[in-house]
């Protein structure tokens, strides 16, 4: 029962599906078939139909993370068939569907793999050490209440509008997942180029980016060697050039530490 | 009607409104309330339980006043709240554009727009601190959409008359909430707030009648533990997905506001639920939750459908093309019905109006459950640059789910369950009936009485978290002795054997049917006889219905694996027990509302014109439930709204 389309045809699909049961045991690829699938179900649909497939046969489900099913949340974080977020650029799982793949088509489902995203539970992963970056500076000191009027500091709007585009940053991981080396530097820097490039942000700047590439090192994401596949996977296109601009931010910072 | 067992209290519900004329009473009430000694604070311990927009903002607040917080959410990290899915905007009576906008005109917009449901002290102080939050989130670095002198920018929402909402692209939602969310980060840094994400609250705990504590799951491990404190705030969201689809998050729940709505605190006017006129079609049985397209759309698309019943059959078949329905043959409906408003009346009418499209045999797409929001006249008037410029993202979004243009073709849309008005009952003092628990945001019931205006959703949440709580929790405190309670208390002990009672339950049930079967069920019969219109007898039927749904899952569900691991399915069935008994409430208060108003539409109650007709004789009040065991008929507590500053009147959108 396609949305508009009478004619859309279900399809027949093997899912190779990494189960693995908690953070120490291992894991491995099991097949599934998913029968049925309409082109017009999202990818997480399809997994819905499977899992509750599983659970009538008093099986397991398959463990996976999301919550607004909208791309906006970041909650969702599947590596199909080899990529962050699957085939379709610029989408997030959740907002993939099935009629990008084709009937009898076998679809690799994985976790983020990153020895900083250790896996709780089969596509589960842990991605708290995002959050202790952002501890470390992702924010401007200010207190609740005694704030003066908002339209005091004028901000032109082509600045507004660039910090807009670095703060859209939804914290999923798909950087980290792309890289080789498991490089949060197009997350990190996200963050830190919003908050450089306004001058509310701008006070803190020297002391935000130091410690957030400390928190960034302590957590043993990896290096960055301007591979480029972070921002070609991310899905809401954080741009490359936020990586340069923390490069810049961190320089000035050391030169001039306030870290001391 | 009131079913015959239920109890009506004789007991006045106090609110706690402060003397005063309108405008002074929050000033007053904030000299008036009792403070805390800064040194003495950190004496002080406060559970705040979701770190949405309402609970991140109260978090951080509580830290930096000296309080030991800890904050708790089910995702697994607070950035990911409900919360940041909101698209459209947040209201704000700055007046920055100097089109007659003030604290008085957000106040009555709001109140009107409520249909007269809402308390008005309330109300007025949100868009009093309304003009706060703005400038609070701009000193966080909350990139607002802004015009090219570098002020900020805004726009009219929802039909109202004045430009007073604040933007961030299509993405306010989320910018505000990783404002709320930097802002608890700072704290949790310097060790004032213990965050405890994927954790869920499953009980709260009182002690001599006062809430001291909640009883959570780790949701990674299955360890059962209490957290012991002052006072507990929940900021736990919505219940809109007791309907199955909404456009709420997958995990948006009832549970906690719930189990402490069992432990005393009052459930109030829980069937008044807000339907989004504009959102995408369910395409079959597999969907799992519905897309809202942004109500700004309806200041460009217009809204039709064919006007007989063949074409609209011939379209459904796919035998002609949308582009082959003559002009003289399309029913611009809301045009025609209301020619002031067009396609910008509220939002309750819009979407009762595109339901009786549909009931009457003319929706379009293969279900025949929607209808058309068409731009074609907008690209022909102003170019597809300027529409693109406008709506670019929303059309993207749109095609990326249906797989169609919508610069080629009209949109399909159909309402969807997007928001409930309804929530535990608070006084002034955002605090339930049961004392030292609090409730802010979506999960109270407090300010937009039987239907909400776009935009203010936000507005509520941060003004709670950010202005409101961090006064009257002091007031509470300061009242309150030091003295901590251990979690080794037999009150902790005693609820924590309940969770897990209950979590073993399930378990052990093994039955036939999934959590989700039985949800999906639930939610075709609130949406059938709890949605969009409502009637005596459906609403009666509903009520069996959901108690015989109720018996068959505690006999019947099927839930795999154990407690002691990260168990989705178990997760999903503490909730869903939830709902089906929440569900049985929102039917009992629809049947004893026998009146319409805001998103509470009863047939049997309309205008000659087939508009809502409201009783403010009978029924201008808040029904505060009571809850006396599962199956048992809940006590209703009246809570009577006084106006003195609006007149009331009935809505017209002609
Ligand atoms: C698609 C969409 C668009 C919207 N657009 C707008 C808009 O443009 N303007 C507007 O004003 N409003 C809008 N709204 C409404 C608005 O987004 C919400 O009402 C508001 O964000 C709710 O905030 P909250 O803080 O109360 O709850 P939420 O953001 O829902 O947060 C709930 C929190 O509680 C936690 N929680 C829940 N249950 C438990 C539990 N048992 N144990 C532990 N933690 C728990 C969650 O983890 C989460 O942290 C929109 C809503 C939707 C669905
Ligand atoms: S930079 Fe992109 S890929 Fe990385 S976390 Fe942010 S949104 Fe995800
Ligand atoms: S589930 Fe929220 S972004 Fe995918």
């Amino acid at each position: 029962m396609a949305g508009n389309n009478p004619n859309a045809k279900p399809m027949n699909l093997t899912l190779r599906v990494w189960r693995q049961k908690n953070r120490t045991s291992p894991g491995q690829l099991v097949d599934y078939k998913a029968n049925g699938i309409s082109p017009d179900m999202s990818f997480l649909e399809m997994l819905d139909v499977v899992n509750e497939d599983l659970l009538r046969a008093g099986q397991d489900p398959i463990a996976f993370d999301h919550d607004c099913r909208e791309g906006i949340c970041g909650m969702c974080s599947l590596y199909i068939n080899g990529r962050a977020h699957g085939p379709e650029r610029g989408t997030t799982t959740c907002q993939l569907h099935m009629r990008h793949f084709s009937d009898g088509d076998t679809i690799t489902i994985e976790p983020w793999r990153a020895a900083a995203f250790p896996v709780h539970k089969d596509l589960v992963v842990d991605r708290s050490a995002f959050d202790r970056i952002q501890q470390a500076g992702g924010y401007i000191s200010v207190n609740t209440g005694g704030i003066p009027d908002a339209n005091v500091i004028p901000i032109p709007k082509t600045v507004a509008d660039k910090a807009f585009d670095a703060a859209t940053c939804i914290g999923c991981g798909a950087c980290v997942a792309a890289c080789k080396n498991a490089s949060a530097m197009l997350f990190v820097s996200a963050k830190v180029s919003q908050l450089a490039m306004l001058p509310q942000g701008k006070t803190e700047r020297k002391t935000r980016v130091e410690n957030m590439v400390a928190q960034m090192d302590l957590e043993g994401f990896g290096a960055c060697t301007n591979t480029g596949a972070c921002a070609a996977e991310c899905p809401v296109g954080i741009s490359l050039e936020n990586i340069n601009m923390l490069r810049r931010e961190f320089i000035s910072a050391k030169a001039s530490s306030e870290n001391v | 009607m009131i079913l015959e067992d239920t109890q009506i209290s004789a007991a006045t519900l106090d609110s706690k409104i402060p003397e005063g004329s309108l405008a002074e009473k929050w000033d007053k009430h904030k000299f008036n309330v009792k403070l805390v000694n800064p040194a003495n604070k950190r004496k002080y311990d406060i559970i705040v339980v979701g770190t949405g927009l309402a609970g991140a903002s109260a978090a951080a607040t509580f830290g930096e006043l000296g309080y030991n917080v800890k904050a708790f959410c089910f995702q697994d990290s607070p950035r990911r709240a409900h919360s940041i899915a909101a698209q459209g905007g947040i209201n704000a009576a700055k007046n920055y554009q100097n089109d007659g906008d003030s604290i008085f005109r957000l106040f009555y917009d709001t109140i009107k727009g409520g249909d007269y449901r809402a308390r008005e002290a309330n109300v007025y102080r949100l868009a009093q601190v309304s003009v706060n939050i703005i400038d609070q989130c701009v000193a966080q670095g909350v990139p607002f959409a802004r015009e090219y002198g570098g002020l900020l920018a805004n726009r009219s929402f929802g039909g109202a008359q004045v430009s007073r909402t604040f933007y961030a692209r299509g993405q306010t939602g989320q910018q505000l909430l990783l404002g709320a969310y930097s802002a608890l980060n700072r704290q949790i840094a310097y060790g004032k707030v213990k965050m405890y994400p994927r954790t869920e609250m499953l009980d709260l705990v009182l002690v001599d009648g006062k809430a001291r504590g909640i009883v959570v799951r780790n949701l990674v491990t299955g360890k059962v533990e209490s957290h012991s404190a002052h006072a507990v705030v929940l900021a736990t969201g919505g219940y809109g997905n007791v309907f199955f689809l909404s456009t709420n998050a997958m995990g948006s729940n009832a549970t906690a506001a719930w189990r402490a709505h069992r432990k005393g605190a009052y459930f109030a006017n829980p069937c008044f639920t807000q339907i989004h006129p504009t959102c995408i079609p369910v395409t079959g049985t597999h969907q799992s939750k519905l897309t809202l397209m942004s109500e700004s759309l309806r200041n460009d698309g217009r809204v039709w459908v064919p006007k007989t019943r063949e074409i609209a059959e011939r379209l459904r078949k796919g035998e002609i093309a949308v582009a082959d329905v003559a002009e003289a043959d399309r029913d611009y409906f809301l045009e025609r019905k209301y020619p002031a408003f067009g396609n910008l009346v509220p939002r309750d009418v819009a979407s009762r109006n595109a339901k009786q499209a549909c009931d009457d045999g003319r929706g379009v797409g293969t279900s025949g459950l929607a209808v058309y929001l068409d731009f074609a006249d907008a690209i022909k008037r102003d170019g597809q640059a300027a529409i693109a410029a406008k709506y670019g993202n929303l059309f993207e979004m749109y095609q990326k789910i249906t797989d169609e243009n919508p610069y080629e073709r009209p949109m399909r849309i159909y309402p969807a369950v997007h928001y409930t008005m309804g929530g535990l009952w608070v006084d002034y003092n955002l605090m339930t009936n049961v004392p030292g628990l609090y409730a802010a945001g979506e999960c109270n019931f407090s300010d937009h009485g039987a239907n909400r205006l776009g935009a203010s959703a936000l507005m509520q949440g941060l003004a709670d978290g950010y202005f409101v709580l961090p006064y009257t929790i002091g007031d509470y405190l300061a009242k309150t002795p030091y003295d901590k309670i251990s979690t080794e208390h037999p009150a902790f002990k005693e609820a924590e054997n309940n969770v897990k009672a209950l979590t073993d339950k399930l378990l052990s049930i093994n039955g036939t049917r999934t959590v989700d079967d039985f949800h999906k069920a639930l939610g075709s019969i609130m949406w059938e006889y709890c949605g969009m219109a409502r009637n005596a007898e459906g609403l009666k039927f509903a009520k069996q219905e959901i108690r015989k749904l109720r018996d068959e899952f505690w006999q019947d569900v099927k839930v795999t694996g154990l407690n002691e691991e990260l168990n989705q399915t178990l997760e999903k069935a503490h909730r869903v027990a939830d709902f089906l008994e929440l569900g049985e409430l929102m039917v009992d208060d629809a049947l004893h509302r026998e009146e319409s108003c805001g998103g509470h539409f009863r047939e049997e109650y309309q205008t000659p014109e087939n508009e809502a007709l409201r009783d403010d004789e009978n029924f201008a009040y808040v029904a505060a439930w009571e809850y006396t065991g599962a199956g048992n008929q809940p006590v209703l507590h009246k809570e009577e709204l006084k106006f003195e500053n609006v007149k009331l009147t009935q809505r017209s959108y002609k």
